[in-house]
């Protein structure tokens, strides 16, 4: 028997919107917050750039301008009325983080400092506005501690270590979940009015990603399973500078400070592809444009990577080219000091795992698989939405990269990540309280817990012919190779029946575990297992979009498509098959126009 | 090239007491020592178990000892490390499996230390961020990349001696908010250290110093901390 919780509210996952969702339900309801993992291990703290908001902290900025690079960055795919809900309540959000005690950096005047990203622009001139409000090159990392630092100063109850298996529901409606205690082993169901979801990405169905073990798409593989819709999966992005061959990012904040991309030629290359903001392109134009080099023999030595370059004589060669200045109108310049205060982290990851110094080398880069654009339907409330006519479940709620409002659509501007999990967790909490005090408690079916138990009973009881890291490995690759950065018919053809052959294989998986505490080997498994069930819908649902857009490139439909996709791609999971619906995208005041970088 | 790995074991459903288990196995020089445990636990025996998540240093889930010194197993490589690697859990927290220590007296450390921003003060006028000075921000900024993996504190001397020492891990989390101008509650921080188990158990020994993947310098921190309750002054 399982042992029983209950709370008003329970919060799934443990990183940036689950801690917010926890903090802001918690002050309505009784709250609790479970996670696989200790909080502060989540992977919000991996994030590194910056948080956008239209502060204005160093020059003209408004939230319209905010609002409209974010529709252009998502090739039009966001809804519009959700990214300016979200860009409106930028600043209040940033400000917050900043009230909490939140350590950002300062600008002489002592105001949040900011610094240009990708896509982020003045929209008078077209050029890169400082929009992104950080710390050093570990924003993410800060809004991870201030958020939990929160959390525990107002006594907001945690499961830490507690690995959520199974989503309850009853007469339609939520009721609890089903979660298992990594330390004892034991199962322990938490019967809840309302549940939010905050589980993270998915990045690791693919083999070279920026993404933490973690990331195996847990909140979206359950909740698929209970037929619940994920949307708009073909959309993975891949950041364009992860280090060549482990994956690890390098913050697109690089090229903010003045950064370039060099090909295996020796030449800055991006200007061709975007004119006006060349290496501050957005992240599906810049990785193109690698991949692009690569394909016409550009790459470094022949392979698969260019070369990212913040070596101060070069930025600021480059700088005096494109006539960057400072604020006060003096040319843009940067000493080797000046690179080492700003990007710390970065330099750190070079010189460990590549023993190549930024200051005085230039950095081996390649794309990256990075975010998930798409996820479980939400509104901008956070309740989960399961149909084209906004039909809810009551009392379940999603927030953070698991989720899909959608505001990034078919591309994330970076910096609008950090922004959503922020915005978005605070509703979803505010919004499940508020939900809880009018809700009664739905009764819990007995053996709630017996679906996991025969999950489990099965991996266990394999015939072990089959080992789950080949499975995992031949996933990631193929995935990788066939579900990437570029696509097309016949190779992604080929992917998913190498998913669904891998899926078959998975059931002669034996766990040889037989312990209770922390049986790693265990939930490993489990994990895989949800990440075949995910990568199946990303590649079913990539298959299907038969144009390109945004972060999904096709090279046999290598345009944009608006008259017949122009919409929301919904896949649900009815007896073991996927089905495809659509969904109208909402568009406000921009009308879908070419994108120009 | 062939390695060889020796790695403490221990299964608390089965053993009396750990044991050691050596493995070889092919690596690249350029391998994380976190990705030969995962081919290991991959391909050789299941049942090995550690934590990990991010995979390159900013998590704080695989804190271990390797070759005798405190390190990130995912930032740790081979070719650091040489041909011969020897895995076992951080040393002063009870071990619960094989690489995986009781992390809860660890954290519990941490909460004594009020770690969290305080300032009663209602927030400016205008709704924006309380002012503070590029130099106020830097006084405090080396003690904000702490990721509470615990390698000082278990590489710590006084720590292994006294487990009720609240260690390097906490007296750094407090020093992040004592130092920082915004912050109104220095002096109770102050004081939960000049308790017993407070900051009167350094002794110096600059382990936490070596150990920090994050390039702390711990025992300053401290440092800066034991002045500020000498001289009641913060700068």
């Amino acid at each position: 028997m399982a042992k029983v919780h209950q709370f008003e509210v329970i919060v799934v996952g443990a990183g940036g919107a689950g801690l917010m969702a926890g903090l802001y339900a918690s002050r309505g309801a009784k709250t609790a917050i479970i996670s696989k993992l200790y909080p502060t291990r989540s992977h919000t703290g991996a994030a590194q750039g910056g948080i956008s908001a239209a502060l204005g902290n160093y020059e003209e900025d408004k939230p319209e301008w905010h609002t409209y690079d974010t529709v252009k960055g998502s090739d039009y795919l966001g809804d519009q009325d959700a990214i300016e809900f979200m860009t409106s309540e930028a600043i209040d959000a940033v400000l917050e983080l900043e009230h909490m005690g939140l350590p950002f950096d300062r600008t002489p005047e002592g105001k949040i400092s900011q610094r240009p990203f990708g896509g982020h622009t003045n929209n008078e001139t077209g050029k890169p506005v400082r929009r992104a409000a950080h710390a050093a090159d570990r924003t993410g990392h800060m809004i991870l501690q201030t958020l939990y630092q929160q959390c525990l100063k107002n006594e907001v109850n945690f499961f830490d270590e507690f690995q959520v298996l199974d989503f309850i529901m009853v007469n339609g409606k939520a009721a609890g979940v089903v979660a298992v205690e990594l330390a004892t082993g034991e199962l322990h169901t938490f019967h809840a009015k309302a549940i939010i979801f905050a589980t993270g990405g998915h990045g690791r169905i693919f083999e070279v990603t920026s993404n933490a073990y973690a990331y195996t798409g847990d909140g979206a593989a359950i909740l698929l399973r209970h037929g619940v819709p994920l949307q708009d999966m073909e959309f993975f992005q891949f950041h364009p500078t992860g280090i060549y061959k482990l994956g690890i990012l390098i913050t697109e904040g690089v090229r903010g400070e003045g950064g370039i991309l060099i090909n295996g030629k020796g030449e800055r290359f991006m200007p061709k592809y975007a004119p006006t903001v060349k290496d501050l392109a957005s992240r599906d134009v810049v990785s193109r444009a690698i991949y692009t080099e690569i394909k016409a023999g550009n790459g470094v030595d022949g392979k698969n990577y260019v070369y990212l370059d913040v070596r101060p004589e070069s930025v600021n060669k480059f700088a005096a080219l494109d006539g960057r200045t400072n604020l006060d109108g003096s040319p843009y310049n940067i000493t080797g000091e000046q690179v080492l205060a700003k990007l710390p982290d970065i330099i750190d990851f070079c010189r460990v795992y590549l023993g190549v110094d930024p200051i005085t080398q230039m950095m081996p880069i390649q794309p990256t698989a990075h975010y998930t654009m798409g996820g479980i339907p939400t509104n901008k409330y956070g309740e989960v939405v399961v149909d084209d006519k906004g039909t809810t479940v009551p009392g379940l709620y999603a927030a953070g990269e698991c989720a899909c409002v959608s505001v990034h659509g078919a591309n994330r501007l970076g910096t609008n990540s950090l922004l959503d999990i922020v915005v978005f967790g605070k509703h979803a909490g505010l919004r499940a309280a508020e939900y809880a005090k009018q809700a009664e408690f739905e009764k819990m079916p007995e053996n709630a817990e017996s679906a996991s138990m025969s999950n489990f009973e099965a991996l266990r009881n394999g015939s072990g012919r089959e080992n789950s890291f080949d499975i995992s490995t031949e996933l990631k690759q193929v995935m990788f190779e066939d579900v990437g950065i570029y696509r097309n018919e016949k190779d992604m053809a080929a992917a998913l029946e190498k998913v669904r052959e891998l899926q078959k294989r998975f059931k002669d998986v034996k766990v040889t575990d037989t312990g209770k505490v922390f049986n790693t080997e265990l939930l490993n498994a489990w994990e895989l297992g949800n990440l075949l069930e995910v990568a199946e819908v990303v590649a079913v649902s990539a298959l299907n979009r038969k144009e390109s857009r945004g972060g999904h490139s096709r090279e046999d439909y290598p345009e944009r498509d608006d008259k017949e996709w122009l919409k929301h791609t919904l896949v649900t999971k009815q007896n073991g098959e996927l089905k495809i619906h659509y969904k109208p995208v909402v568009i406000t005041k921009y009308q879908p126009k070419a994108r120009v970088y | 090239m062939e390695i060889t790995v020796k790695i403490f074991r221990y299964n608390p459903e089965k053993d009396q007491r750990g044991n050691y288990v050596t493995y070889k196995v092919e690596a690249h020089e350029n391998d994380r020592v976190l990705d030969v445990l995962e081919y290991i636990k991959g391909k050789v025996d299941g049942t090995l178990s550690f934590r990990r998540s991010c995979a390159h240093g900013v998590c704080g889930s695989d804190a271990m000892r390797i070759n005798g010194r405190n390190m990130l197993a995912c930032k740790t490589l081979v070719r650091d490390t040489g041909a011969n690697i020897t895995v076992e859990p951080i040393l002063g927290l009870p071990i619960k499996k094989d690489l995986i220590s009781d992390m809860e007296p660890f954290f519990d450390n941490y909460k004594k230390m009020l770690p969290y921003f305080i300032n009663e003060d209602p927030i400016p006028e205008n709704g924006r961020e309380r002012l503070q000075s590029q130099e106020e921000r830097a006084r405090f900024d080396e003690t904000t990349k702490c990721i509470l993996c615990a390698c000082c504190t278990t590489s710590c001397p006084s720590y292994w001696a006294n487990g009720e020492y609240y260690g390097p891990a906490a007296i750094v989390s407090a020093h992040r908010f004592i130092f920082d101008s915004r912050d109104q509650a220095a002096d109770e921080r102050l004081q939960i250290l000049a308790e017993t188990d407070g900051i009167a158990r350094c002794h110096t020994a600059y382990n936490c110093t070596e150990a920090c993947p994050r390039e702390i310098k711990v025992t300053k921190a401290i440092g800066e901390v034991k002045m500020a309750m000498i001289t009641g002054k913060l700068d």
